[in-house]
Formats: C-alpha cells, sequence, structure tokens
C-alpha cells in the first residue's frame, strides 16, 4: 500500500474539521472502550495471562526460525502448501501465480491486513483476477474506493447514512436505511461472489506449529465461507503470528477478542488444518499458506522485537487519544494508533513518517490495555531517538534542544535565562496574566491562551524567604 | 525526616507559589525540607525528545543533588515518573549506577503519594470550600499509580466536594512538545478535556501536575471561561496563602 504518512500534519487539520469523521469516532468509546473494559475483567487472572501472553509471543519470537520451520512441517504433512514472501511484491506474485496454476478468474476475500500491507487486490487485478472483499466492512470500502481506517473494524469512520447512500448508488436497488436492511442486501449481492469464486482468501490471526494449522477468528461467517468453498485457498499472514501450541493458542484467545471487540469469543473460531483429506465433506482441494517478512526479520534481536508480539486486536488504538480524535486514515498506511505508528517507520521506512512517533503524548493508555505487554511508548520514545541519530528531525528542533540541554546542565546559566524570561513574560502578559501569542509557539498559542509566570523563579524567591 | 524537594522546572518558572505550597505541606508533616540551588530540570523534555545522551547527563546531576536525602519530594507526577521508571532504564547497562538509581526511585515521591502513604498527613493546613474537579494526569496515573492518594487528602478537607469528570484519566493533550509540535491535535484534546470539566459545574479544576494545568487553563481562558479556577493539588491542600 501507497504510504501517505509523511501528509499527517495536513491530515490532522483536515479530519478535525470533519464532522461526519468526528461524529463516527465519538462512537468508539462507548463500542470499544466500555466493551472492552465489560468483559475484561471477566479473566479474573488479568494480569497473569497478559504477562503469560507476553511470554508466549517471546518465547517465539527468540527462536523464530525454529517455529516458523516446524509450522511448515506440520502444515506440509497435512497437504498444505507454505510460501515464504520477502517482500510484498514477492507476496503479490506468489498468490497471481497460485492464481494462475489453478487457473483462477475471481476470488472471495475475507479480512486480511497483511493483503492490506501487499495490496494485493490491486495486483491481482492487474493479474487479471477479479477479487471481491466479503467482510461487510472491507466491501464497502472496496465499492467506495478506500482503505480501512482501523484494523478491526475498518469502516469504522462511516456512518449508516453514508453507507446507505453507498449501497443505493452501487448496487441500483432502493435505498435502505435500517442496518438490518443493509445487511441483508449486502449478503444477497455477496452470495454469488462465495459460490462463484474459484479462489479464497484469507488472512490468519495465528498459526499453531505443533498442528500446522492457521487460525482466524470472525464474526460475520464470510470466512467461513471463503475458506471452505472455493476449491483454491489462500491465507496470507505476517511471519510473526506462529504460536507453539493448541494451549498457547487458547491463552491468546481469552485476550484478542476482549482486547478487540470487547468479546468474550467471536462468534467464529475457525482452525484451518491442511486440504480437503479423502471423505472430509468439505474443505479446499489446494491449502496455500504466503507467509510475508517484509521487514519484521530485521526487528528480532534488536529493541523493537517487542512490536512483534502484537497479535492487532487495536485496543491501542481504541484507547489513544490521538487516534479518537483524528481516525485512523491520517496516518497515511495500514495501520494506526500507537501500533501503527511503530510498525510504519519500522516496516516501511522511518523517513517515510516523520511525524508518527512523535504524534503522542506518551499518556500510556495504548500500554495499559495491549494483550501482550508491548511497551508502546517506549518504542515510540525509541524511534524518536533513532530519528535524532539519523538527523531527521527539522533543525530548528534540534537547535532547541541543543540549548535546552545545555542551560539544563549550567544551573547558574538557566538560573539566569529564567530570570529573565519568567520577567518577560510576566510582563506580556498584562494585567490579565495571560499571553495572547508567544513567538516560536504558535502551535500553543493558536488554539489556547499562555497563562504568564508570575514573575520571580522559586528559587530565587527561595533565597529572598531563607 | 531530611526531604529533598525538587520542584520541578515548570513551578521554579511559571508557578513558584505552588513551590511555596509543597514547602507548608511538607513542614506540616514535620519534615525537614532542603531545596539544593542548582537544580534545574529532569530532563525529561530531551528523553521524550530523542535525546537520552542528556537525559542521562541530567540524571546524574540529579543524583549528586538529591542522593543524601531520606526522601525526595516532587510536586509532578510526571517528573517523579521520570525519576522513579525512566532513570534507573537508562542506566540499565551499568550496574553501579543502576543500583544507585534505583534507590533514589525508591525514594523519591509525587507529592500526594508521599503526604497519603510515607507521612500520612491527616490534617490539611489549607482551607478550600466548593466544588471541586480532579483530572489525573498521565505519568503519575500510569506509572506511579497516583489515582487514590490525591481523593483522599482531598476528602480530608471538610469544605472540599469533588464532583468527578467523565474520563478524568484521558489525557489532557499537553504531552511537552506534543502541544507545541502537535497544537492543533493538542487542542482539540484539551477541548475535550476542558468541556468534560465544565459540564462538572465545578468552580474549580484541580490536578498534581502543572503542565496539564497550563494546558487546560490556556484553553479555558481562550474559550472565554475566566471564572473556573485551575489549580495545583498543592494549592489546595496547604491553602493559596503564602
Amino acid at each position: 500500500m501507497r504510504n501517505a504518512s509523511f501528509d499527517f500534519k495536513r491530515q490532522v487539520t483536515v479530519k478535525l474539521a470533519d464532522e461526519r469523521l468526528q461524529q463516527a469516532l465519538s462512537r468508539l468509546q462507548s463500542r470499544f472502550v466500555e466493551g472492552r473494559s465489560a468483559v475484561i475483567s471477566e479473566i479474573h487472572d488479568l494480569q497473569e495471562t497478559r504477562d503469560a501472553a507476553a511470554q508466549i509471543r517471546d518465547r517465539v519470537l527468540n527462536n523464530l526460525g525454529h517455529w516458523l520451520l516446524e509450522f511448515e512441517e506440520r502444515a506440509t504433512s497435512r497437504g498444505a502448501v507454505v510460501h515464504w514472501a520477502e517482500t510484498v511484491e514477492d507476496a503479490n506474485r506468489i498468490v497471481a501465480e497460485i492464481a494462475a496454476l489453478h487457473n483462477v478468474k475471481t476470488a472471495a476475500k475475507s479480512k486480511s491486513m497483511v493483503s492490506e500491507e501487499c495490496g494485493l487486490n490491486e495486483a491481482l487485478e492487474k493479474a487479471g483476477v477479479e477479487v471481491v472483499e466479503t467482510d461487510l466492512g472491507e466491501y464497502i470500502l472496496q465499492k467506495a474506493h478506500e482503505a480501512p481506517s482501523h484494523i478491526v473494524a475498518p469502516v469504522v469512520h462511516k456512518n449508516k447514512e453514508e453507507i446507505s447512500d453507498l449501497f443505493e448508488k452501487v448496487h441500483g436497488l432502493p435505498r435502505k436505511t435500517g442496518i438490518a436492511e443493509l445487511c441483508r442486501e449486502a449478503r444477497e449481492v455477496l452470495r454469488p461472489a462465495f459460490l462463484n469464486a474459484d479462489m479464497g482468501i484469507s488472512g490468519a490471526n495465528f498459526l499453531i506449529a505443533e498442528t500446522g494449522s492457521a487460525l482466524i477468528v470472525t464474526n460475520e461467517g464470510n470466512g467461513r465461507l471463503v475458506t471452505t468453498l472455493p476449491r483454491v485457498h489462500v491465507a496470507i499472514t505476517g511471519i510473526e503470528k506462529v504460536v507453539p501450541t493448541l494451549e498457547d493458542l487458547s491463552t491468546l484467545l481469552r485476550l484478542l477478542p476482549r482486547s478487540a471487540t470487547g468479546q468474550s469469543i467471536t462468534n467464529y473460531v475457525s482452525l484451518l488444518t491442511g486440504k480437503r483429506g479423502e471423505g472430509d465433506p468439505e474443505g479446499p482441494e489446494h491449502f496455500h499458506i504466503v507467509l510475508l517478512d517484509n521487514g519484521r526479520s530485521s526487528l528480532l534481536g534488536t529493541p523493537m522485537q517487542e512490536m512483534l508480539r502484537c497479535i492487532r486486536c487495536g485496543a491501542c488504538m481504541n484507547h489513544c487519544p490521538v487516534y479518537q480524535n483524528i481516525g485512523g486514515h491520517a496516518y497515511g498506511w495500514v495501520y494506526p494508533g500507537p501500533m501503527g505508528s511503530i510498525l510504519t517507520p519500522l516496516l516501511d521506512g522511518i523517513e517515510k513518517a516523520p511525524d508518527l512517533p512523535n504524534a503522542s503524548t506518551l499518556c500510556g493508555a495504548c500500554a495499559v490495555v495491549c494483550p501482550v505487554k508491548i511497551p508502546l511508548p517506549d518504542l515510540l520514545r525509541k524511534l524518536r531517538e533513532k530519528q535524532l541519530t539519523l538527523g531527521i528531525r527539522p533543525q530548528r528542533e534540534t537547535a532547541l534542544l541543543k540549548a535546552w540541554s545545555w542551560l539544563a546542565l549550567h544551573p547558574r546559566a538557566y538560573a539566569l535565562a529564567t530570570k529573565i524570561a519568567v520577567r518577560a513574560m510576566n510582563l506580556m502578559g498584562g494585567s490579565k496574566g495571560l499571553l495572547h501569542r508567544l513567538p516560536g509557539a504558535s502551535g500553543w498559542t493558536d488554539g489556547r491562551d499562555f497563562p504568564a509566570p508570575e514573575g520571580k523563579t522559586f528559587r530565587e524567591l527561595y533565597k529572598e524567604r531563607s | 525526616m531530611r526531604i529533598g524537594l525538587f520542584v520541578t522546572c515548570l513551578v521554579d518558572s511559571m508557578r513558584p507559589k505552588i513551590g511555596f505550597a509543597t514547602l507548608r505541606l511538607l513542614k506540616a508533616a514535620g519534615c525537614v525540607v532542603f531545596v539544593p540551588e542548582s537544580q534545574t530540570c529532569c530532563g525529561q523534555p530531551g528523553y521524550n525528545s530523542g535525546d537520552s545522551k542528556t537525559a542521562k547527563e541530567l540524571a546524574l546531576k540529579f543524583l549528586s543533588e538529591f542522593e543524601s536525602f531520606d526522601y525526595i519530594v516532587i510536586p509532578s507526577g510526571s517528573c517523579a515518573g521520570m525519576i522513579r521508571v525512566h532513570y534507573p532504564a537508562l542506566f540499565e547497562d551499568e550496574p553501579e549506577l543502576l543500583d544507585r538509581f534505583l534507590n533514589i526511585a525508591e525514594r523519591t515521591f509525587e507529592l500526594t503519594d508521599f503526604l497519603h502513604r510515607i507521612v500520612r498527613l491527616e490534617k490539611m493546613p489549607g482551607t478550600f470550600r466548593g466544588r471541586l474537579t480532579y483530572h489525573d494526569s498521565c505519568s503519575g496515573l500510569r506509572e506511579l499509580d497516583v489515582y487514590k492518594q490525591p481523593r483522599a487528602l482531598l476528602a480530608r478537607m471538610p469544605g472540599v466536594v469533588l464532583k468527578e469528570m467523565v474520563e478524568s484519566t484521558t489525557c489532557c493533550g499537553f504531552g511537552g512538545t506534543f502541544s507545541v509540535k502537535y497544537g492543533e491535535l493538542s487542542t482539540r484534546m484539551s477541548d475535550n478535556k476542558c468541556r468534560h470539566i465544565t459540564e462538572t459545574h465545578a468552580g474549580a479544576i484541580a490536578g498534581g501536575d502543572l503542565g496539564c494545568l497550563l494546558n487546560i487553563e490556556g484553553r479555558l481562558r481562550r474559550n472565554g471561561d475566566h471564572d473556573t479556577r485551575v489549580l495545583h493539588i498543592a494549592e489546595i491542600l496547604a491553602g493559596e496563602e503564602d
């Protein structure tokens, strides 16, 4: 997917002024924050479970090659074919080759963020394969020619009226306004897509090494149709998604739906193992699993490895006060919110997303809810450090930082500088004690007054009084 | 008990009266308080801007200034969090210094945490009459678990009626340099906070971190609210006279 993260600041302005988006985002709090809060308490040993989940993920990541090979061996023994894609281009080529091999004309797809990362739909269309998104949200976005704005609820930025308008336009049917009617209409339009598809494409929430299975959690049932009806099933996911055992999986599954959608369990939990065996009533004749690296392996053994624990629940963005105010599109690439502000520079290039690691107050709300205890604020801070080392921060900012550092390390100069500054600002504040403008800090004063200082520093006054 | 007061760079320059309120509180608790004159900043602005090198130098400076006290008290959860959580992280690979930083971290407290849990101050020197709402600043809340402490202290003041705002634990949008670098976003976040404050119909908003309070006050005033008082928790607990 094309990266537009560089445009973050401009997008913030646009998104803050978009009333329809703001209205849609205002529902995040009740739907996701309160939703999670209501069910996460069902886990009585929550902190221990989060610790266990983090340990499971670390155990895999510390020896990722081993677990991937084990997964490949088991999956292969059940008749699946495992493909390794180092880059998104490799992944797209591999899936297009699979399509050509099996003479695929149409593909039905369930939700997959890795496929968004690859821009897979576009690549397949170019190769002459028609792709139909069957997750309701993704279907809406495909028709609207938009990207997902959330990794779990891709269409969270749209309201019902927009979807009514869109369906009326693309389906050519009388306008529906109720949610149930809209869903029924989509279901009717999509049914032939499932039945006619030569190939089903899905993601995988987890890969289980001991059984060679791919697991998907869904709510709409389209995932089951896509992975069982068509002759060919392609599951595409990141190499980091492997877990050793079904037992490990059960720990992670206690956390994933609760953290993601505030559900104790999703409507469907599908464990897909191998292709259709002899005598099996259902299942694909061919099962291909495409595992994407795209920079993930370069994080192994580095301070950023913890990011690979991520199980894509979206709790970090749901609880992020920045995401809550601007939505996912402003971030400019596949993954938004705190996890996206870390993954985007790491996977797609630190120079492409200079704002993302900085556009956070480091409030820590994300780290508190992360089911696998990724220290998201620490990782954002490490990226800031890296930006500074690479010299990709604005010159004015680094100059100010240097001046501040020098002063803070030289107490006498610091005392003098603060003494002068607080007097000057006190005068500027006038009788109301408010500065309406502050040179060099318009970012503050465009939207806020700056309360003036009292006029003397504490240390001056303390000395005078003692 | 010998206490070192780290007044913080913001209180030092912007609101010395918060520093004096802190002194009154510590004295009321029977502490002997020292204010090392060479103190400047804990290093967090640099640290959060990616400058770990300066942050480490300032951490060492802090260590030399404050190591000898029994306790170090700070009227800010943000700066206290820097010292308790991030200083040790900065010296992870230097065992001898790490020991010293872990040791000083254990003796460093955010003001309300210290007053409530360590010295257990029962009678507040100040008086305050009226409705008040409280904003939980992020670092104090999430790094130091400061939530009950200010409320417990306020509950010991007969005139205070605490009216909780919705989302009191949501960030106000300050975030240090974030407030200038991403002004528009920061302003929207403070606007949300101000709305929640106004909805309580409290006459005053209090908090434990001056950065957040300046941000909140700045937005309230720009929105034309010149009545809601914006006060540091120390000013409430100690009373405002100095």
